[in-house]
């Protein structure tokens, strides 16, 4: 079989999520901003595909795209979009900008001329049909299971998040 | 040329993956077309018999004029839409409003992708198979929101919003349940309780590899660990129904009071993609379900074969592995048998219509259809036609028979009110996913009956505690 992750779907993917990701911040209608981060999540589940990763790109796809931007486009609706299209969009904060570009701007250099160092040549070589039960195993395996301790401990501060959530939204308990 | 006539063959000859796993690209494009023209001929099929079924339970007659029994009014129908002004809200957002049933199609159509017709018969088999489709089919939510709030009017907001709420509600209990039913494909014990069989191996999330291990174990998951797979089945049939946004669940167009929810603003061509959404979407929910827990393509006990049967040119079918039993060449029968009777039904009404000039027609018309029907009937108990459509068949006509659930639920259930609906959501379905999600994976590890006591004195348990901090 042909591998499809061709240099082609690559720049068409990275494209367009940073064509949506620029969208995202320019709009000033916050529903068009949601749509258009919608877009970009949904290339980034197309760049898990290309590197042979379904199952991340499947669970992307449902978290991010289908549960947080439903519950995004729910609050946005819920507020005043004519005020908040009166409102200055940008702040001038000229000095912090211009050291953050040129922080991210060397990063990308430096990745781009000391690439090849850091990240080992060739394609993913991960067989996809093995992906779930490999994602499975690097969890769950007595052997090899080695992210399980800061899985749970991510899914702990979720649960914070959520409990902290309750506390505030609820006068009594 | 012949590179072309090879590659289009090379498929042919290999007998055990879908093209897509292939990594043939024609057939892949054959299958996509078929799918989707069978998609749109079930979506005509239905429009007409909900129509149909729904007067009949109201003893009324239902369409009758365009066509003998109404069989051209869908026709009609998509030609009125077509046909009919595309109206956009002057204060609409324009981009929204034309994407919103974009997304709702596309997400509604895509799912297809892994629907699994037999084991050879899906457009591709994915290894994220059921998440691929719980994912795009939750997308379609996106495409009510942004259709209610596009329209800028009242009433579809209040259906985008009740629609949202609605089916991220329903998700989770569905979601639950369709977990439980993925734990079964590692369970790897015979029968019912699963008995003989390592205690958990590795599972599957891939369509084909459900339906195989139902096969292997001997059980439709909806009987395994009787009562648990019955049960989580019965969630995921009343959570189907929701996140379709179907009677009684049908809040988010409920049309006393919010006179078609969000998709009031909408009319022509674009309405006509929300209906061919929502059917689409009817019929995708239906093949999870069918996939999931009642064994897929495989036919009514598949373990059962009877003695060995031989008919000259007839039976035992060409392919050497094919079963060779007398009750396989029954089942085998069964398409070709209900063609020719639902011909035989179209032949006994054209006889009942009124002898008047009039109706000549009608009559005429009638009949042609029933010999058309008659002619498939004929053509499927072709030995190689009925050895390849099988598995299709099966399949086919268990969706058809959620389909026709949905038809009645619809003519018989009262509308629910939406806090009785959140209520039923997250009150009585979630706990009940919860538990039989627990109680199937204890099911796995240490037996069936250990894990169901256990669960029953933590019920007790834990409704004891529960009733003394309520004192």
């Amino acid at each position: 079989m042909t591998p499809v992750a061709t240099p082609f779907f690559f720049y068409l993917l990275a494209g367009i999520m940073i064509i949506g990701g620029v969208l995202v911040i320019t709009r000033k209608n916050a529903v068009h901003s949601a749509l258009a981060l919608i877009s970009t999540l949904l290339a980034q589940a197309g760049l898990y595909l290309m590197l042979y990763a379904p199952f991340v790109a499947g669970v992307q796809i449902i978290l991010y795209a289908g549960g947080i931007m439903v519950l995004f486009l729910f609050v946005i609706m819920l507020i005043n979009l004519e005020r908040s299209i009166r409102e200055r969009q940008f702040n001038k904060q000229w000095l912090i900008g211009i050291v953050a570009a040129a922080a991210l701007g060397g990063l990308f250099i430096a990745v781009y001329t000391k690439g090849k160092t850091l990240f080992p040549a060739g394609r993913a070589t991960y067989a996809e049909s093995q992906n779930t039960q490999g994602v499975a195993s690097l969890l769950y395996d007595p052997h090899t299971g080695i992210y399980m301790f800061s899985f749970e401990i991510a899914s702990l501060l979720l649960l914070v998040a959520i409990i902290g959530a309750v506390v505030m939204a609820k006068k009594r308990i | 040329m012949g590179a072309l006539i090879d590659y289009i063959q090379s498929y042919l000859k290999t007998n055990d993956v879908t093209p897509g796993a292939a990594g043939n690209i024609f057939w892949a494009f054959v299958y996509i077309v078929l799918v989707f023209l069978g998609l749109s001929v079930a979506v005509i099929a239905m429009n007409w018999l909900e129509r149909k079924i729904l007067a009949h339970m109201q003893v009324r007659l239902g369409p009758m004029r365009v066509g003998p029994h109404g069989l051209l009014q869908p026709i009609a129908d998509a030609l009125k839409l077509l046909l009919k002004e595309d109206i956009m809200p002057a204060e609409a957002d324009g981009l929204v409003f034309w994407m919103a049933p974009l997304i709702v199609v596309l997400a509604a159509f895509t799912v297809f992708v892994v629907v699994p017709f037999g084991p050879t018969h899906a457009i591709t088999d994915m290894n994220i198979g059921i998440l691929f489709m719980l994912g795009v089919s939750s997308l379609s939510v996106l495409g009510i929101v942004t259709a209610g709030w596009a329209s800028n009017s009242h009433y579809p907001m209040m259906g985008a919003l009740r629609s949202s709420a609605q089916m991220i509600s329903y998700e989770v209990a569905m979601g639950l349940a369709v977990v439980s039913a993925i734990l079964m494909t590692s369970l790897h014990g015979l029968g019912l309780y699963g008995i003989g069989g390592g205690a958990a191996d590795t599972g599957t999330l891939s369509m084909i590899g459900i339906v195989q291990a139902q096969q292997e174990q001997g059980v439709w998951f909806v009987f395994k660990f009787f009562p648990l797979g019955l049960v989580a089945f019965f969630i995921f049939a009343v959570a189907m129904v929701a996140e379709t946004n179907r009677a009684p669940f049908d809040l988010p167009e409920a049309e006393s009071e919010l006179t078609a929810g969000f998709h009031t603003e909408y009319s022509g061509f674009r309405w006509s993609l929300f209906f061919l959404a929502e059917y689409s979407a009817m019929i995708a929910v239906s093949s999870i379900a069918v996939t999931l827990w009642l064994g897929g393509w495989l036919r009514p006990f598949p373990g059962f074969h009877g003695p060995s049967l031989t008919i000259p040119h007839i039976w035992p079918p060409a392919d050497p592995s094919a079963p060779t039993g007398a009750l396989d060449f029954v089942f085998a029968l069964f398409p070709g048998i209900t063609f020719l009777g639902l011909a035989a039904l179209c032949f006994y009404s054209a006889s009942r219509m009124p002898k008047h000039p009039l109706f000549k027609i009608q009559t005429v018309g009638l009949a042609g259809f029933g010999a058309a029907l008659a002619l498939i009937g004929l053509i499927l108990f072709v030995p190689p036609v009925r050895d390849r459509v099988g598995d299709i068949f099966w399949f086919c006509a268990k969706v058809a028979a959620f389909m026709y659930l949905y038809i009645w639920y619809r003519g018989t259930f009262p509308r629910y009110r939406f806090d009785q609906l959140m209520k039923v959501g997250w009150k009585i379905l979630l706990p009940t996913a919860l538990v039989v999600f627990m109680v199937t994976a204890g099911a796995g590890i240490v037996g069936f009956l250990i894990a169901t006591g256990c669960a029953l004195i933590l019920a007790l348990i834990l409704t004891g505690i529960w009733r003394l901090a309520r004192i």
